[in-house]
């Protein structure tokens, strides 16, 4: 063959600029000290203090994990720092009192702070570095009962809630990136639909890595309590550094008996240059647990970072309750990504659903890793699992590893799987019909991907189609 | 001036040479049918003028609309108004027919200097080319050619033909696998799309097409040449007398 799948021009990482701001940021190393001085900045109560400590003792005791399929030069955890925050004269009483480098950094990233300008219908929550430097949509959320504020806040407001509910789904034991996010955690959101209640709008975080050398140790808590509904989403980005950064966070979701949470990411981390320097580390743990008759549904569009690294999970304790995983996974270059999902049924007829979609491009890994777990009181739950991998070019991966453990006999589990090549034929076919090889190649990256895209709120579907264009640029010419 | 000259093109896949010397011109609103034996390289002629990479060019010219095509990418080629009716239709899973034929039709239109036209407007246009082709509306909401039988993937590109109204239009074998309703039903909306601006080059192994689809010249390719040149009536020569008679002492075929 004359022709074939070769480079074009690479697009550049639209997100990767720095913000010049003054910062108060700790000096690299862990230790308690490094805790203590992280609650203190915090102003937290003595429980949290313990909390955190009882964690990093916990860590301290842990092996770092090397099952997944990816590989990195170790990491130096001293050589870190844990806490990194723009300066402020004073508490943040409105986002008028915010550095106007940062709302600009927003505005850049298209999420404006400014209340005139915002999308309507969406509650951002932006966390720059370590802390939330804003939360919009406040007053109209409060009118119905909805709390929806960084969770360093929700610990001084609202203790009661985050001490039942923090750690209730993710505990501090579970795992080592777990672990050392419950001991460093800086800030995060902090959400709570009160019974009953349909949140009115979708509440989103921005999460914003700006300060080098730092990680980002954010911690989301989301409850919907008895029949409420909310619906949440998260972007991410950072800037283009030579250097590898650590993202670990931990995401808790709550779904009371009757409740639906729904939780969608779009994470466009900085991914590292063509030859792999630099880049995010995506180490994270989202869980969720669902409550009797309640749903939890995850979506995540997972186009950037180094290495991703995560299995948003769905624990089914309570009778008839649904889980779901929709997933798109993208690697491009160098970039790899072992993620997938766990879903664990415990209560009777519960049921999941996973699609995943896999797409390998450049010199990138793609592992889809699930782990379907149907236990002996879980009678009648239903698995239903779709797992496609498309190979763009013959120098990338895509791997499988789907774990299926059934305990009750009158449990239905399926397993689909499929892997293609994004074909010259279809290129070709698209290119005679007018399209150039980008739109060629967006055009059927998309259509493979649409039972995902579809789960989406709309603006956030556009925003992800854009981005795997932009991730997969590059990658056939 | 002609729409399209083709002097001494010579192309190959890989290693293979297959065609090895091809002259035709090609006037604005003429019918040519390129018939010949399997191997002739008459699909070959199809994918080199649509510009597929996976065929070399290795001598000669080919001038469309006064410029050299050679030097245009395929879809500078679709803009500019060559369409290729595929043998075999590609699938696109999980792409709406009706998004991607906009997508299309948007781009031709932008290469013509014209406006980008919005769902709402597209489905008008739609209304009236479905109609040409005998389809049904349900065909637009399922995904390009996916599942689609062999009669409906070609007249699918028949559709897009019509929507996409291009001044050359290759058809290549659009009749093989084609009972002969499906046939006729093709047969029939190529004919509604055939005008004075509009050129068609019709790729057949078999007369049958030509019965309806009726050319105003006929080219039989033996060995990757033009043999034979005539009327509509060389059509029916052939159906009666095969291939052989015409290519003696030439090479039949370069079989993949």
């Amino acid at each position: 063959m004359s022709s074939s799948i070769e480079s074009l021009i690479t697009k550049e990482y639209a997100a990767g600029f720095v913000t010049d701001v003054e910062s108060d940021t700790l000096p690299p190393g862990l230790s308690e000290d490094v805790v203590r001085a992280i609650s203190e900045k915090k102003e937290e109560p003595e429980w949290m203090l313990e909390w955190r400590l009882k964690a990093f003792r916990r860590w301290q005791s842990m092996p770092e994990p090397h099952w997944p399929n990816v590989k990195y030069e170790p990491i130096d955890y001293q050589g870190i720092s844990y806490y990194s925050a723009p300066k402020k004269k004073k508490s943040l009483t409105s986002l008028d009192e915010v550095d106007p480098e940062v709302l600009r950094t927003y505005e850049r990233l298209g999420i404006p702070l400014n209340e005139q300008k915002m999308l309507s219908g969406v509650a951002v929550d932006a966390i720059f570095d370590s802390v939330s430097v804003g939360t919009t949509m406040r007053e109209e959320l409060t009118k119905v009962g909805v709390i929806f504020m960084s969770l360093g806040e929700a610990v001084r407001e609202y203790p009661e809630l985050v001490r039942k509910y923090l750690g209730s789904v993710v505990p501090y034991s579970d795992n080592f990136f777990a672990a050392l996010n419950s001991a460093v955690f800086s800030d995060g959101s902090f959400v709570y639909v009160p019974k009953g209640v349909r949140c009115p709008m979708e509440l989103s975080t921005y999460f914003r890595i700006n300060a080098a050398d730092t990680g980002q140790f954010e911690r989301t808590l989301v409850v919907a309590d008895e029949g409420a509904y909310v619906s949440y989403l998260e972007g991410c980005t950072a800037p283009k550094r030579s250097t590898n950064q650590l993202h670990a966070a931990v995401v808790e979701l709550v779904a009371l008996p009757g409740a639906t949470v729904k939780y969608s990411t779009v994470q466009n981390w900085y991914a590292g240059d063509k030859e792999g320097r630099g880049g995010i580390y995506n180490f994270v743990t989202k869980r969720g647990k669902a409550f009797a008759n309640s749903k939890i549904s995850w979506t995540q569009v997972e186009t950037g970072s180094a290495i991703t690294w995560k299995y948003p999970s769905v624990i089914l304790q309570g009778d008839n309750s649904v889980g779901e995983f929709y997933s798109v996974a993208v690697v491009n270059n160098r970039q790899q990504a072992d993620t997938g999902t766990k879903m664990i049924h415990i209560g009777k007829n519960t049921r999941s659903n996973i699609v995943s979609k896999g797409i390998s491009a450049g010199e990138g890994n793609n592992s889809y890793r699930g782990r379907v777990q149907v236990l002996p009181k879980a009678s009648g739950a239903r698995n239903y699992t779709q797992c496609d991998s498309m190979l763009v070019g013959n120098r990338c991966g895509a791997h499988t590893f789907p774990y299926i453990e059934v305990a009750n006999n009158t449990a239905i589990v399926e397993h689909e799987a499929s892997t293609s090549k994004i074909g010259e034929d279809q290129i070709f076919y698209l290119k005679q019909r007018g399209l150039s090889a980008e739109q060629a190649v967006s055009m059927i990256v998309s259509g493979f991907c649409k039972e995902v895209f579809k789960e989406l709120p709309m603006e956030f579907a556009l925003e992800a189609q854009q981005l795997l264009g932009i991730t997969l640029e590059g990658s056939v010419g | 001036m002609s729409l399209l000259e083709i002097h001494g093109l010579t192309a190959s896949v890989g290693d293979k040479p297959i065609l090895r010397g091809i002259n035709l011109t090609v006037n604005a609103g003429e019918t040519h049918a390129a018939m010949g034996p399997n191997g002739s390289g008459k699909s070959t002629l199809a994918q080199v003028l649509a510009g597929n990479p996976a065929y070399e060019v290795t001598g000669g010219s080919i001038t469309y609309k006064g410029q050299d095509l050679l030097e245009m990418d395929p879809e500078v080629r679709a803009q500019a108004g060559i369409f290729l009716a595929f043998q075999y239709p590609v699938e696109i899973p999980g792409v709406s027919n009706a998004y991607f034929l906009r997508a299309a039709y948007n781009e031709v239109r932008k290469a013509r200097g014209e406006g980008e036209v919005d769902p709402l407007e597209f489905a008008d246009i739609m209304e009236e080319k479905l109609a040409l082709v005998d389809m049904d509306p349900g065909m637009l909401q399922r995904s390009v050619n996916t599942g689609f039988s062999g009669g409906e993937k070609k007249r699918n590109e028949i559709l897009q033909l019509a929507v996409l109204e291009p001044s050359l239009a290759i058809l290549d074998e659009t009749d093989s696998g084609l009972d002969i309703d499906a046939l006729r039903t093709v047969a029939d909306g190529v004919n509604k799309l055939r005008d004075r601006n509009r050129s068609f080059v019709v790729v057949t192994h078999y007369q049958r097409l030509l019965n309806y689809i009726v050319p105003d010249f006929v080219h039989v390719l033996a060995g990757g040449r033009i043999v034979k040149s005539g009327g509509k009536e060389l059509a029916l020569a052939l159906e009666e007398k095969g291939y052989d008679w015409l290519t003696e002492g030439e090479p039949v075929g370069v079989n993949a």
